[in-house]
């Protein structure tokens, strides 16, 4: 049942739920950030529960998309996951080895593992650096000293990014947007990771450079057997590019399951609606897609609802979602791995579109 | 980008007469990799005030270090009376014989009323006095000022608000009172009340004490600077791959604060030497005998209704250099940061 761990393989083979170990596993990780205020002296007086209770599981060579809208706690779960932000509390754990709250020291040997790209091109490079030095700098920090130097490294890894190895001495302003994304690329290939969070990679970019580089993630995924946590808000790229896709709303994953069971038999409520709203090309004499428009705004993370997050804008709440939280169970119906915290799931395989 | 393109067209023509091919493609990626600091040098030296005013700047400097050479070649220093070997160089009120403050060809600048010093000279190494004094302060203040802005901004927090109200505290004080009254407490910690105070502790003193008032302005801009820079991703981008926060604060910050520091020291040393002189002039900073530019305004303001030329060497140098040196600064702001026109 429990199928081998093979890191070099490609991860055509969609992995399973229950390997013995995973890539990453991450159980219960809330993440509150304090609010102070009060005069004359500040205290707590509350919290913005960015992530509250998050369950989710990576394979090797397995890509997670997670998916929300914004301000769901997508960003802050990648950031939590590289540790550039200290969870609450919660697990994380990298090859069954707990990162939750280990130091830089701690995390040095499994930092190399997990790499990010971020979300802006702009602002990811240091406009006093050359790309040479941008993408060199990951192996001075961890003292690596590649065969043939780290230049010649960093010219491999530019020619792997699609970039030309000469423009090794220039600077980033001197790029276009694609561009210095795919710098961004190569360093966090630099160490040969074995986990990438990629914190909404495209969604800065033109749509006609977005193609390119999702395909060029994905390219470097098959050829690398690296495992993508891929966030985004674009339900198209991410069904393009992750074999596991995660929903989440304000703070909690709401359903994740495989690519194919997310997009064609979604059965939590906000799924349904968040793929009721992807604009899409139909013929004229094409039935009218149902669209599921959802009421109000999304509570504040500061005080969200009680039991369900999601019963102030669902239509088929009733005094038990209030009461209780849904756990993130298999619903009825359900194929493996296809988990959905509702207590009132949508019925199955009924079609999205038309 | 576009430019070195068309000129890569007519290169098969031109490739056989040259004969050599990696040539044509060296200059296009030099031209087309220049870093920030050549672009702003490639403005700095488009824009003629600044230029000039770099000139009269290293001018000053040159001739400052220099003052023992040309003193030597000119064959007097400035502690020499002249006029007590040689009582016809002052008249009978003990002002200059000669017109226009005893200029000659022996004394260019005159001779000094009352005690006949070369004026030549006496500015010469007044100026390298005040500028070494000048310099020194600069260079320990914006030491001072980048690595106590900087970590301000880095850490942030409780400690971020204790250099805060430090900051306020410094700058709300009436500076130029404060030298007045601490410069001798100063010299107290060093020197028994009745013994002379060295000219070297003098210069130290001062340089710790205008360092120790002048930091504060260059911290809390250094300060805001890193508020802005810390929550740019690339910061994130090196805490990932694992870099220590000294790596982040020297190789990832610091390079991106070149431009403001270069900016607020080079605007930094003209006030350091306008201080310095109304210190000396004051009597609370180097004093008589060591040349100095303060001590000869302070020297010339005791003679200026009767012999202007005294007063006047100093005081136009001062004037002149002050003035290229905040050009030079302002010139330097708008090379090194081409956003902010005035």
């Amino acid at each position: 049942m429990s199928s081998p761990v093979n890191g070099t393989a490609s991860s055509a083979s969609s992995t399973t739920l229950s390997s013995a170990t995973p890539l990453l596993e991450v159980s219960g990780l809330t993440k509150h950030f304090p609010i102070y205020g009060g005069f004359p002296i500040k205290r707590k007086v509350g919290a913005v529960q960015a992530v509250d209770g998050l369950d989710l599981r990576v394979a090797e060579g397995e890509s997670l998309g997670l998916v929300g809208e914004s301000g769901c706690g997508k960003s802050t779960t990648g950031r939590l996951i590289t540790r550039l932000l200290e969870p609450t509390g919660g697990t994380i754990s990298y090859r069954g080895r707990d990162i939750t709250h280990a130091s830089r020291r701690q995390l040095a040997p499994v930092r190399s593992e997990i790499q990010m790209i971020f979300q802006d091109p702009y602002s990811s490079l240091n406009p006093r650096q050359t790309v040479g030095s941008i993408i060199k700098s990951p192996m001075e920090v961890n003292g690596i000293e590649p065969d043939g130097g780290r230049e010649k490294r960093v010219r491999e890894l530019l020619e792997l990014v699609g970039l030309n190895p000469e423009h090794y001495n220039r600077f980033p302003h001197e790029f276009s947007g694609g561009q210095r994304q795919r710098i961004g690329v190569a360093r966090a290939l630099t160490l040969n990771p074995k986990l990438i969070v990629a914190d909404e990679p495209v969604s800065a970019l033109d749509v006609s450079i977005q193609a390119q580089v999702v395909n060029l993630l994905q390219e470097l995924r098959k050829e690398l057997g690296i495992a993508f946590v891929f966030i985004a808000h674009d339900l198209a790229v991410v069904r393009h590019f992750s074999e596991r896709v995660a929903v989440m709303y304000l703070g909690r994953i709401v359903e994740i399951a495989d690519r194919a069971d997310l997009y064609e038999n979604p059965r939590h409520p906000y799924t349904r609606a968040l793929l009721s709203a992807v604009p899409e090309a139909t013929a004229d004499d094409a039935p009218a897609r149902e669209r599921i428009r959802l009421a109000g705004d999304v509570p504040s993370p500061i005080s969200p609802p009680s039991g369900c997050r999601f019963r102030t804008r669902c239509w088929k709440a009733t005094d038990t979602c209030a009461a209780q939280a849904p756990p993130l169970v298999r619903a009825e119906g359900n194929s493996a791995g296809h988990l959905t915290a509702c207590h009132y799931p949508e019925t199955a395989r009924l079609p999205v579109d038309g | 980008m576009t430019s070195p393109m068309p000129s890569t067209a007519p290169l098969p023509a031109v490739a056989e007469i040259g004969a050599v091919p990696p040539a044509p493609s060296a200059p296009s990626r030099s031209g087309s990799s220049r870093s920030p600091g050549r672009l702003a040098w490639l403005r700095f030296k488009r824009d003629r005030t600044g230029v000039i005013s770099a000139g009269v700047v290293i001018f000053f400097f040159v001739i400052a270090i220099g003052a023992p050479l040309i003193a030597k070649l000119y064959g007097k220093n400035p502690y020499t009376t002249y006029a007590s070997s040689r009582p016809e160089l002052l008249n009978a009120f003990s002002y200059p014989a000669g017109p226009k403050g005893g200029m000659s060809s022996e004394f260019w600048f005159g001779i000094e009323p009352q005690l006949g010093r070369d004026v030549f000279t006496f500015l010469l190494y007044g100026i390298r006095t005040s500028l070494g004094i000048a310099t020194a302060a600069t260079l320990l203040t914006t030491v001072l000022g980048v690595v106590i802005g900087v970590v301000a901004g880095y850490l942030g927090g409780r400690t971020d608000y204790f250099v805060g109200r430090v900051i306020d505290i410094l700058l709300s004080f009436p500076s130029t009172l404060f030298f007045i009254a601490f410069m001798p407490v100063v010299y107290g910690v060093f020197v028994a009340p009745n013994d002379n105070i060295p000219t070297g502790l003098r210069a130290t003193a001062l340089i710790l004490v205008l360092s120790a008032f002048g930091w504060a302005a260059m911290a809390r801009l250094l300060r805001g600077q890193v508020l802005g820079l810390r929550e740019r991703e690339f910061v994130d981008a090196a805490k990932v791959t694992g870099a220590s926060p000294r790596r982040i604060v020297f190789k990832e910050l610091l390079p991106n604060l070149w431009t403001p520091i270069i900016i607020q020291s080079t605007l930094l040393l003209p006030t350091f030497v306008t201080t310095e002189a109304g210190l000396a002039f004051l009597g609370v900073g180097i004093i008589d005998p060591t040349p100095d530019w303060g001590v000869m305004i302070q020297r010339g303001a005791q003679f200026y209704t009767q012999d202007i030329t005294f007063m006047l060497f100093p005081g136009l140098s001062m004037v002149i250099f002050v003035l290229a040196f905040n050009l030079l600064g302002d010139s330097v702001r708008d090379a090194l940061d081409p956003k902010s026109k005035r």
